[in-house]
């Protein structure tokens, strides 16, 4: 009885809304079973070229990624090694689940953090009884997250202070913070992944300059900060005035009445727009691939373009990687509505 | 505030007449222990990684006698891929000792790019790709078809030039990376790709399904000496650089291959071996390094001829004949100045 | 009180004199930063004989660029081929924002719809395309052009007049004070005017990307009109479309102009991704420069300031629109 009436008053309240109705469940039949026959019942889930070939157009071919996986989600690294970056990958995840999670917010998180990104990056890079990996062979998912999960931390605390310079009453480093701000934001990224990658090392003294994946890891870094100072500007900007008067009433210093009484209630505040910005960063991490570092996506031309045999079926290569970049990035969305929500309710 | 940059910009420009330090390449390669080397990303025969990280190609084999040469091990080369637009600015900035890119050695480059061009390890001409099917025997006849191209190389101005001289109308879908052009003229986006001959036939060869499908066209348009580049302003480091490659080449004048030049260097007594050899002269001396150099570097690839045989020769895949690039005494230009 | 007048006797604890300390400590640290960078870079110049300066502008460009929007020839100067690139970005900019915002408004209204079906379908469409990077959406896009569509020569036709291939779409246009009429060509299309698939395939990233954004604007601003208004708007007896458009809109843009701002700086900026995929625009045209010429700071300074251009005068447009959209309002 009750889904009769929600039947009746979602999908056919009034003729309009009928019709609407009548027409999407008119085009379902008609590509509905279409898409499912190319996605499923035709699809071919053997890595078997021939079949994929001859069920080119009909049926999709799910077998390249049977065949192709591990090059797509580790890159160029080693092949007898690759149980390194997933372990690492593993790790890593573990950390941010947990650091995600209200249970586990407690002093020990800082030093997890330091311990697991140690181990993350010797085993990554090896040494100390495993294998030397330099760093242009580390690729796909692992680069993918530790791009971004790098660039969030360091880009967080430095946002905070280009923030507090950006409201701070002395010109000139109002000036500084001002001009950096908006420098970056009218730039795209790609301009500041170019400088990083091409220019950087012209800026530096010869033979001095840092490896290539340290100069993009600066870039991003540089270029989000500026970003996220933007949202914790928000945050500042929504604590009464009555909070620092009554902090400079109690004679604490500068940092001391940010530290204690504006910032943790500024940060608060925008914490779901911060996670909604790193799904920017994630996502945007996409664009190292111009520079010529294989993250995630760069690794996926690299596994499909130079294989005449599997090239053919790229679209579906592209279709898995979407789903993967979909997967975190809709846990993050769900992530920042759940603390939206408990952030609204501890007010 | 703005002032204050402007201010310390100027002031820069003066203080920047402090004396730079020259002939310290070698100090400093000696020092890290290894040879940076630019390479490309992935070129069939010219520079190529497998999986397991471990480069070849006739490029990389020139790094690798370099790192003979001058560290007594071809192995101690640090490779580092760069793209076509990132190539210079390595080179510039340090990033890498030498650049053994497939790179076309011209005067825009040579005098405005501060970089000297050590000598010529391919000489090789500028093609179309085309696929068998579109029927094109001749590149005048593709007017106002489409071609892609790799941006950051001098293929784009060459197409424009031929474009032009034969009123073809060609239109450029210019891409950032090889893997894009080479994509996109696969997918049947492109009428024909363009680039040096030697790297059509490694595309074709590498990445065409079939390889029989693709056609390289007769034209040659332009002219594409390909060597490796130093940075300007250390004399000694060029010195190493074009003697290793002339050493190379004149070995193979004379008949020094990897498998008998231990024995050459032991026993011949012709005075041109036992002076390439170091047997004679300590020409090692003269460019700061050890007495048997150019022996260590033969050993490690062997003579120039066989890096051809054996990367891009008609033994290889890519199938190229030697052409240009043999001896001088056998129809060809590769001609080493002698070590003496 | 007591605080500001001893910030007045300039004492060593003073609160003025901290800040000025501050202030100086932190020009002279980005001055030092510049000075630095400045100095390696001038050295590094003149110690390899790099040559400077932006009068590569003028000399002759050499390339030819596949799409244009002005006559150029590779003959004409650099200059030229950059306001070559440049119209091209603002091309698929412009024509971007008007298809994306037409599309995020249908989406963010959409997700108010009375019927669930329609509801879901919006909600799953943002859903996806916000999730997914915007590289890879034009990646994939250029893909199915090129993959999917018939070769250049054997076009499928729309109407006799229309040609869809993997050399573009092709269509009539005025040219030279005649109408032209595109038709198949052994190479490309003779005549009429032609979206190349690299245009489409950066247009409609941009579009459907940027779409998923400004429907989740659009729907924000909706949804802080307050009820009452909608209500009295009902209870006046006006029809759901013109409660839409008299009522619920025009208070909600209020809230929607900032962030729409925003988006659209955003779709503009994102457009420099089509060098990915060899869309001619302004990123493409300066690095193909940069590596004739070597002038690679110059070359990268262009892009920047282009886009800070462009970023800076479309954030002063909309300000100017925001203002006086609430200025009518009061």
């Amino acid at each position: 009885m009750k889904r009769r009436s929600w039947i009746r008053k979602n999908l056919f309240a009034d003729w309009k809304s009928g019709s609407v109705t009548v027409f999407f469940l008119l085009v379902a039949l008609v590509y509905v079973p279409r898409l499912l026959d190319w996605a499923l019942f035709g699809a071919v889930f053997a890595p078997n070229v021939d079949a994929c070939q001859a069920a080119r157009g009909t049926g999709a071919c799910w077998g390249v990624i049977v065949e192709k996986w591990r090059l797509i989600i580790f890159g160029r690294y080693p092949f007898d090694e690759q149980w390194r970056p997933a372990l690492a990958t593993v790790l890593l995840l573990g950390l941010l689940f947990a650091s995600c999670i209200r249970r586990f917010w407690s002093a020990w998180l800082a030093p997890a953090w330091v311990i697991v990104w140690a181990l993350f990056f010797w085993l990554m890079r090896g040494g100390a009884g495993l294998t030397p990996t330099p760093s242009d062979l580390w690729g796909g998912l692992p680069l993918t997250i530790m791009l971004s999960t790098i660039a969030i931390a360091l880009a967080f605390p430095l946002s905070i202070f280009v923030a507090l310079g950006r409201r701070s009453r002395l010109p000139a480093i109002r000036t500084i913070c001002t001009v950096y701000i908006e420098l970056i934001r009218g730039v795209p990224l790609i301009s500041i992944l170019f400088m990083a990658s091409f220019l950087f090392p012209l800026f530096m003294p010869v033979g001095k300059s840092p490896d290539v994946l340290l100069r993009v890891i600066a870039g991003l870094t540089l270029f989000w900060a500026a970003y996220l100072a933007e949202i914790v500007r928000g945050g500042l900007q929504a604590i009464p005035k009555g909070h620092l008067e009554a902090a400079d009433s109690l004679g604490l210093t500068y940092w001391q009445a940010q530290r204690k009484v504006v910032l943790p209630q500024a940060l608060a505040i925008v914490v779901p727009a911060m996670v909604n910005n790193f799904i920017a960063i994630f996502k945007d991490t996409s664009l190292v691939t111009i520079v010529s570092l294989y993250e995630l996506t760069g690794s996926l031309g690299l596994a499909l373009n130079s294989d005449a045999n599997w090239r053919p079926f790229k679209i579906e290569g592209y279709l898995f990687i979407a789903a993967v970049y979909f997967t975190f990035c809709f846990a993050m969305s769900r992530y920042s509505l759940w603390i939206e929500k408990q952030v609204a309710h501890d007010r | 505030m703005k002032r204050t940059i402007i201010g310390f910009a100027i002031a820069a420009a003066f203080l920047a007449s402090a004396p730079v330090f020259a002939g310290k390449t070698l100090d400093s390669i000696k020092q890290k222990g290894q040879v940076a080397c630019g390479v490309h990303t992935g070129l069939a025969g010219f520079s190529q990684a497998d999986s397991q990280g471990n480069w070849s190609g006739i490029d990389v084999d020139y790094c690798k006698a370099l790192a003979a040469a001058v560290l007594g091990d071809a192995s101690k080369v640090k490779y580092v891929p760069l793209t076509a637009a990132q190539r210079f600015t390595a080179l510039q900035s340090g990033e890498i000792d030498v650049l053994s890119r497939n790179t076309t050695w011209t005067l825009t480059r040579d005098a405005s790019l501060g970089i000297n061009f050590v000598g010529v390890t391919y000489y090789d001409g500028q093609g179309f790709l085309v696929p068998v099917k579109s029927k094109v025997k001749s590149a005048k006849s593709m007017k106002g078809a489409t071609v892609c191209v790799q941006s950051g190389t001098t293929t784009e101005k060459n197409m424009t030039d031929y474009s032009r001289a034969n009123k073809l109308d060609l239109k450029p879908v210019v891409f950032e990376k090889i893997e894009a052009a080479t994509g996109a003229y696969f997918s049947g986006r492109c009428a024909a790709f363009t680039t040096d001959a030697s790297g059509l036939a490694s595309v074709r060869n590498k990445e065409a399904k079939n390889p029989a499908d693709h056609v390289i066209l007769p034209e040659l348009i332009s002219k594409e000496p390909l060597g490796p580049a130093v940075r300007r302003g250390d004399d000694e480091w060029f010195a190493i650089a074009k003697w290793t490659l002339f050493g190379l080449i004149e070995s193979e004048e004379y008949g020094i291959t990897q498998a008998n030049v231990d024995k050459m260097a032991a026993e011949s007594t012709d005075p041109v071996i036992m002076r390439i050899t170091g047997k004679s002269e300590d020409t090692g001396k003269l460019l700061g390094l050890d007495k048997d150099w150019m022996v260590k570097a033969v050993k490690a690839v062997g003579n120039y001829g066989e890096m051809f045989e054996r990367n891009v020769g008609p033994k290889t895949a890519l199938n190229l004949p030697r052409g240009l690039n043999n001896q001088w005494n056998k129809g060809g230009l590769q001609y080493a100045p002698p070590i003496r | 009180m007591r605080r500001r007048s001893a910030s007045r006797s300039w004492s060593w604890r003073s609160q003025a004199f901290r800040g000025l300390v501050w202030q100086v400590v932190a020009v002279l640290l980005v001055g030092l930063a510049a000075w630095y960078l400045g100095h390696n870079t001038l050295e590094n110049m003149r110690a390899r004989g790099i040559k400077s300066g932006f009068d590569f502008l003028f000399g002759p460009a050499g390339f030819d660029i596949g799409e244009s929007l002005v006559k150029y020839d590779a003959l004409d100067p650099v200059w030229k081929a950059f306001l070559v690139g440049l119209l091209n970005t603002l091309r698929v900019a412009i024509v971007g924002i008007v298809l994306a915002t037409l599309l995020g408004v249908a989406l963010g209204i959409g997700r108010f719809s009375k019927n669930a079906l329609l509801r879901g379908l919006c909600y799953a469409y943002t859903e996806t395309f916000r999730n997914i990077p915007i590289l890879l959406q034009l990646l994939f896009w250029y893909l199915v052009f090129t993959e999917i569509l018939p070769p250049v020569n054997e076009p499928v036709t729309l109407g006799t007049t229309f040609f869809l291939s993997k050399g573009g779409f092709s269509f009539p246009w005025w040219i030279d004070g005649v109408w032209s009429v595109p038709t198949p060509g052994a190479f490309s299309m003779d005549g009429g005017a032609t979206a190349t698939p690299e245009f489409m395939a950066v247009l409609l990233g941009l579009v459907f990307y940027t779409a998923a954004f400004i429907g989740e604007v659009v729907r924000a601003g909706i949804a802080a009109v307050p009820k009452g208004q909608v209500e009295a708007a009902s209870s006046l007896g006006l029809p759901r479309g013109l409660q839409v458009r008299k009522v619920i809109l025009p208070q909600a843009m209020r809230v929607i102009i900032p962030p729409l701002t925003n988006q659209y700086l955003n779709l503009t900026k994102n457009s420099s991704l089509a060098v990915a995929i060899g869309y001619p625009d302004v990123v493409s045209i300066a690095t193909t420069t940069l590596n004739n010429t070597g002038r690679a700071v110059e070359c990268i300074s262009i892009i920047m300031l282009v886009y800070l251009t462009t970023s800076l005068s479309t954030a002063a447009l909309m300000n100017w629109y925001n203002k006086r959209m609430a200025i009518r309002e009061r």
